[in-house]
């Protein structure tokens, strides 16, 4: 809890400037753009779900998308993960454009994600579930599957090296052999963020980690997720909306309300942004 | 007390990711395997070669290739009688038109060519899911079944429209053909059951298993995390026919000996193999087994009671029989829905801790 103070203090007293590459109070180094939406408009039908947004993403810090339910907030998200293909504007991703792809595709570029109504193998085991994350590291053939033969074993021992090293972090030794379907909410909201750790992700997007949990969870879940930016230097996009949560975690917030971005900046200037307040407390009507 | 892994520590991920991690189970496998392979070959005859064992050991292998499709993949099929279909009439084919080659040869690519038609009929798969596939999976069954019907050049243009198995031989002993041997017959089926079942395994515990799983269980997520369904949908659907063509080939070849298409492989063979894997535990090697050997020794136990031990008339006994077969079907699966592997598991993790109740 103690990082997490000073690194809200540091963010009110030092505004992030707007050159590419400087180092936070903390002594995180916060990179150049790593992630650009440009001008992004997603419609269902008639329903326009998401209108002219452009944010960027830099590289090692931890941004927050928030924003009143329904305001498009997990629509951005399927954008970013290419479940959903804007009909408008333009991803880039590391200086390149990225064309419409299908998610799995996305997934080998380096992005992972964790979903609002956890997405786990139920039929599988805790370790199962986690070695699914490293699916695209693993190349052996399909003879080589087949006969569990030198290169195939060899594989799976390394990655399940790396498995374990997420498991020790993630503090989970003692369920990876429980099937999944048998874990309580919290600590299946925690094989998630594994999972999605496996993968060595540059981008980790987080749709609402701590949603529906006690707040001594949603702790641990804060101190998971400023480790991971912190030790793995994974930049991290989330939605939340614990506002208490987000302010302290996150160096940026974008703030959507009906499809549109009303707020962009560090939370102390969302904080005291008149269109933010009145999208959250709401506006006379006179 | 004696099965548990207590004391039994594992110093390597290898070791930690072995088949059978207890000790006494790993035991009870080599002791199955030993039975198998050194004393069931000298001891059996041909009432138990043809009426348990090698039924046994083929309908295990389609088994096998099911669950791989529907336990693991979670693709629903109703055509395994049609692809079975496929493999006996590929290895048919093949040891008509070359005789000289060896009969494994003919039985492994009989396999490749169900596979390849697997694989054709599993492409409306990746637009379908659950009842439907079922219906599109059916309609194989009925195209193929009707295929090698209408079409005289499966059947070598005989006059009964009737394949027959000629006789080949394996290291100078006939495995197929009116005089093989009991021992030869049920060596044969034991060697591929085995070689398959161990292959199963492997596929199943690494990359490949753990994509199909993935897609079975949340196939969103699975994408999201890298699956491409395409490539994971379609190797399901071949490996599986693999399995179930060579079943086939099998089963004309050296159970049978001679067929006829709507007969043999026709749309009750789909359910037969469906029940075994969903009575033996859908997604487990040791289901596929067990609800083989429970849809294969079942009616021959009963049969053997009711005519044997009562004297009861054959034809009222094989009505009864199968009444007494259905009941115990709905009766396994109301005590354990997710059939006698999970049985199996249960008794397994309550024997760890017994004596003890914690």
């Amino acid at each position: 809890m103690t990082r997490m103070q000073t690194q809200s203090q540091s963010q009110s007293q030092a505004p992030l400037p707007a050159q590419d590459g400087h180092v936070t109070a903390d002594g995180r180094q916060i990179g150049g753009v790593m992630m650009e939406m440009k001008n992004i408009t997603l419609r269902f039908g008639g329903v326009v779900a998401i209108k002219d947004i452009s944010f960027d993403i830099r590289q090692g810090e931890i941004r927050a998308i928030i924003g009143p339910n329904g305001a498009g907030k997990s629509s951005m998200l399927n954008v970013i993960s290419g479940f959903y293909h804007p009909q408008e504007g333009e991803v880039w991703f590391k200086g390149y454009r990225r064309g419409p792809m299908k998610p799995y595709e996305v997934a080998r570029l380096g992005i992972a994600r964790t979903f609002q109504n956890i997405a786990l193998f139920d039929g599988m085991s805790v370790l199962d579930n986690i070695m699914t994350g490293r699916l695209n590291r693993m190349k052996s053939g399909f003879l080589a599957q087949a006969l569990w033969w030198g290169p195939a074993e060899r594989e799976e021992n390394l990655n399940r090296e790396a498995v374990e090293k997420i498991i020790d972090f993630l503090e989970i030794q003692n369920i990876r052999k429980t099937p999944v379907g048998r874990l309580p909410y919290g600590l299946k909201k925690r094989v998630e963020l594994a999972r999605a750790l496996a993968a060595e992700p540059q981008l980790l997007l987080l749709d609402e980690p701590m949603a529906g949990m006690n707040v001594e969870e949603k702790e641990d879940m804060s101190r998971f997720i400023l480790d991971v930016n912190d030790e793995f230097g994974t930049t991290i996009a989330l939605i939340e909306h614990d506002m208490g949560v987000v302010m302290d975690l996150s160096d940026r917030v974008v703030v959507m309300d009906y499809g549109r971005k009303i707020g962009d900046g560090t939370p102390d200037e969302v904080r005291s942004n008149q269109d933010v307040i009145d999208a959250y407390l709401g506006v006379a009507h006179d | 007390m004696i099965y548990r892994e207590a004391g039994d520590f594992k110093t390597s991920y290898r070791d930690d990711g072995q088949t059978f991690p207890i000790r006494l189970d790993r035991w009870g496998y080599y002791a199955v395997l030993a039975v198998a392979f050194g004393i069931i070959p000298f001891l059996i005859n041909d009432y138990w070669a043809s009426a348990v064992f090698v039924p046994l050991l083929i309908y295990a292998i389609a088994a096998l290739g099911l669950n791989i499709l529907t336990g693991y993949a979670g693709q629903v099929s109703l055509g395994t009688g049609g692809f079975m279909a496929v493999g006996a009439y590929s290895v048919y084919k093949l040891m008509t038109a070359f005789p000289e080659i060896s009969i494994v040869i003919h039985i492994l690519l009989a396999g490749g060519i169900t596979a390849l038609v697997g694989v054709l009929f599993g492409l409306p798969s990746l637009r379908i899911k659950g009842f439907y596939l079922a219906v599109a999976t059916l309609a194989a069954q009925f195209f193929l079944v009707w295929l090698f019907n209408k079409v005289p050049w499966f059947y070598n243009y005989s006059a009964s429209g009737q394949i027959n198995a000629p006789e080949r031989t394996l290291l100078g002993h006939a495995v197929t053909g009116p005089a093989t041997s009991a021992p030869a017959k049920y060596l044969i089926c034991l060697v591929f059951a085995f070689v398959l079942a161990w292959v199963a395994r492997n596929l199943t515990r690494g990359t490949l298993g753990r994509k199909w799983m993935a897609i079975r269980d949340m196939d969103i997520a699975a994408e999201i995390i890298g699956v491409n369904p395409l490539t994971a949908k379609l190797s399901a659907f071949a490996v599986s026919s693999f399995f179930v063509g060579i079943a086939g080939a099998l089963l004309f070849a050296v159970y049978l000996g001679a067929a006829e298409v709507g007969e043999a492989f026709g749309i009750n063979k789909s359910f037969l193999v469906l029940f075994m894997i969903i009575i033996g535990g859908l997604g487990s090697i040791f289901g596929s087994f067990a609800g083989a050997a429970f849809m294969v020794l079942l009616p021959v136990l009963l049969k053997n009671v009711l005519v044997g031990s009562f004297g009861w008339p054959t034809n009222l006994a094989a009505h009864i029989e199968l009444m007494i077969v259905g009941a115990l079907i709905v009766f396994f699966l109301i005590v354990e829905p997710h059939g006698l592997a999970r049985l199996w598991a249960l008794t397994k993790e309550k024997l760890r801790l017994w004596p003890f109740p914690h």
